[in-house]
């Protein structure tokens, strides 16, 4: 069984951010790039098949900054082949990702491939049912559980409200991944070091970006609230009470 | 070619999905830009009623000029390759001006494979439209929007709530059903299996009047214990954001969100949760929201009452003793 794994690298929103000059993208300057979350949740639900039925785990990911040591990372969890595609990736947009990814999936020959259901910043749909497009093969996202048993998928399908659709895939098959079904394990810093020294990342050159079937984006802004919330100040005592003041106007005190 | 708005139906279980509506309110504002009609795009297995009959919950019909209806054995839950194949042969067929799909566990199931397969432009996370034909999206957590002209020749798109209310989605009136015929959607790789009820757990967490929701910004299962007096002491319960759920701290009987409950507490107090779309969607209703968040620029201050920076480690142990005290007083 062969398990590819397809990780994003996204702006992390716990930085501040910022429009660059242009107007109509981020300012990549002060922009610290980390793994899609999701992404995150893919790897670990890709190893935990692993782990059950015995598979060959490989995670592919763009040459951006940062990228070694997710792909590191991902070794320590358990994967086993780390392939970086080369390329000028900083602007690209998901349906370019999808082609140049796809390019080199092909010829790995997947049984099964996973990604994030969404990442952050994705502005032309999400990689993996545009991969699904590219590779031909069925998609199902919004996954929380998948369970593997003759050649076929059984997959956890998230609807609103906590109700889940089981869905049957045929393989080869793309899925979205919304959460594992454990949360990502924890690896340590000295494992990770050591897998530098162990492990090797493949590089590959996509064949060039086609960033056709995306939008073009003229400006981009930081939303300017219709209201904002009346903020509260002070030291910890003075703002808990004020908060039991808003407490008791609204009768819950 | 023609100038129309497709709108795709979002159902489950033979109920609309709200979503449909915001969607329909969305394409009329294309449709004005554009000058074309506004079709609903039904999918379905004898699911006529759904567009025919009004809405049990609000007695309002889908406000469109037409409905196309799909209907096939394969298509009577949804299932995203049957569903794609019965979509790929109408757009083709028919490449209306921009086809709008939700930005749902349905809905992006869809457009990106159909964007890849018919060669057409997407544009995601939509959350409204201009009637010069310009489009909003909403990337970063919603710290962020991006506009632009709406691709063509057939964009599609995935539009998420925020931008048009419901109601601006339904009218009094009962549109007209045309049917679509279609050849096939053989073979089918996903099928359905099943559904699986949601877990009920100890709690409702969509009928409390008091909800205190823990997000990412509690670090740590052992500090769930501080949300826990909190809610315990204003006669409230505990919820959660997606990652403090994902991480396993709280049952997903509390998730607060697009795939967990939609609440409508009298008190929403949210503890270190930035406020993302698929969080902010679900928590709308809520009478007041009070956020307690150190991040300013945190979305969730956006949509809150009251707000305050102070650390969330430093307020709630304060906060939880002046209540007790006050209830004792």
């Amino acid at each position: 069984m062969n398990i590819i794994i397809l990780v994003k690298l996204v702006p992390d929103l716990v930085e501040e951010l910022a429009i660059d000059s242009s107007g109509n993208k981020l300012d990549t300057a002060w922009l610290r790039m980390i793994i899609n979350e999701f992404d995150d949740h893919a790897i670990e639900q890709g190893i935990l098949l692993k782990e059950r039925h015995g598979a060959v785990v490989t995670v592919v990911a763009p040459d951006l900054e940062g990228v070694d040591d997710v792909l590191f990372t991902a070794a320590a969890k358990g994967a086993d082949k780390l392939i970086k595609i080369k390329g000028d990736f900083s602007g690209a947009n998901n349906h370019a990702m999808a082609r140049a990814f796809s390019a080199i999936v092909k010829e790995l020959q997947p049984d099964l491939v996973l990604t994030g259901v969404q990442a952050n910043n994705d502005l032309d749909g999400s990689l993996g049912p545009l991969m699904a497009g590219c590779l031909e093969m069925p998609y199902v996202g919004y996954i929380s559980g998948v369970t593997l048993g003759d050649g076929k998928l059984k997959t956890r399908k998230e609807y609103p409200g906590g109700l889940i659709a089981e869905m049957d895939v045929s393989l080869p098959a793309v899925l979205g991944i919304q959460a594992a079904e454990q949360p990502p394990r924890y690896v340590a810093v000295s494992k990770v070091r050591q897998m530098m020294k162990t492990s090797t990342i493949e590089e590959r050159t996509a064949p060039g970006l086609d960033m056709a079937g995306g939008p073009t984006i003229s400006r981009m802004f930081q939303p300017e609230a219709a209201q904002h919330a009346t903020m509260i100040t002070g030291n910890p005592e003075e703002v808990a009470t004020k908060l039991v003041t808003i407490f008791k106007e609204l009768g819950v005190l | 070619m023609n100038q129309d708005i497709y709108v795709v139906i979002e159902h489950l279980r033979g109920q609309v999905a709200e979503i449909s509506y915001v969607m329909l309110a969305g394409g009329r504002e294309l449709a004005k830009g554009f000058g074309g009609s506004v079709a609903a795009v039904l999918l379905g297995n004898k699911a006529q009623g759904l567009a025919a009959n009004p809405s049990p919950a609000s007695g309002q019909y889908l406000a469109v000029d037409k409905v196309l209806y799909m209907d096939h054995p394969a298509l009577s839950d949804f299932t995203s390759d049957a569903y794609q194949k019965a979509l790929a042969e109408l757009i083709a067929r028919d490449q209306p001006r921009a086809v709008i799909f939700g930005s749902t566990s349905i809905g992006t199931d869809l457009a990106s494979t159909l964007s890849i397969k018919l060669n057409l432009p997407m544009v995601s996370s939509c959350s409204s439209f201009s009637a010069d034909g310009k489009f909003t999206s909403q990337i970063c957590g919603g710290k962020i929007m991006a506009e632009g002209e709406l691709p063509g020749p057939t964009a599609l798109i995935t539009m998420v709530p925020g931008g048009y209310k419901t109601e601006q989605g339904q009218n009094s009136q009962a549109p007209t059903l045309t049917q679509v015929e279609i050849s096939s959607v053989e073979p089918v790789r996903v099928t359905l299996a099943g559904y699986i009820e949601p877990e009920s757990g100890d709690v409702d967490i969509a009928k409390e009047k008091v909800l205190v929701s823990v997000g990412r910004g509690i670090q740590n299962q052992d500090n769930i214990v501080l949300a826990e007096e909190l809610a315990k002491a204003l006669g409230g319960v505990v919820s959660g954001s997606r990652p403090v759920i994902d991480q396993g701290w709280l049952s997903t009987s509390r998730l607060v969100g697009k795939s967990g409950k939609h609440v409508k507490p009298k008190i929403y107090l949210a503890l270190g949760i930035s406020g993302a779309p698929e969080h902010a969607e679900a928590i709308t209703d809520s009478d007041t929201i009070i956020a307690i968040n150190t991040d300013p620029a945190a979305p969730i201050f956006n949509i809150a009452k009251y707000g305050t920076e102070t650390d969330l480690f430093d307020l709630v142990e304060v906060l939880t003793s002046q209540v007790k005290a006050a209830k004792g007083g």
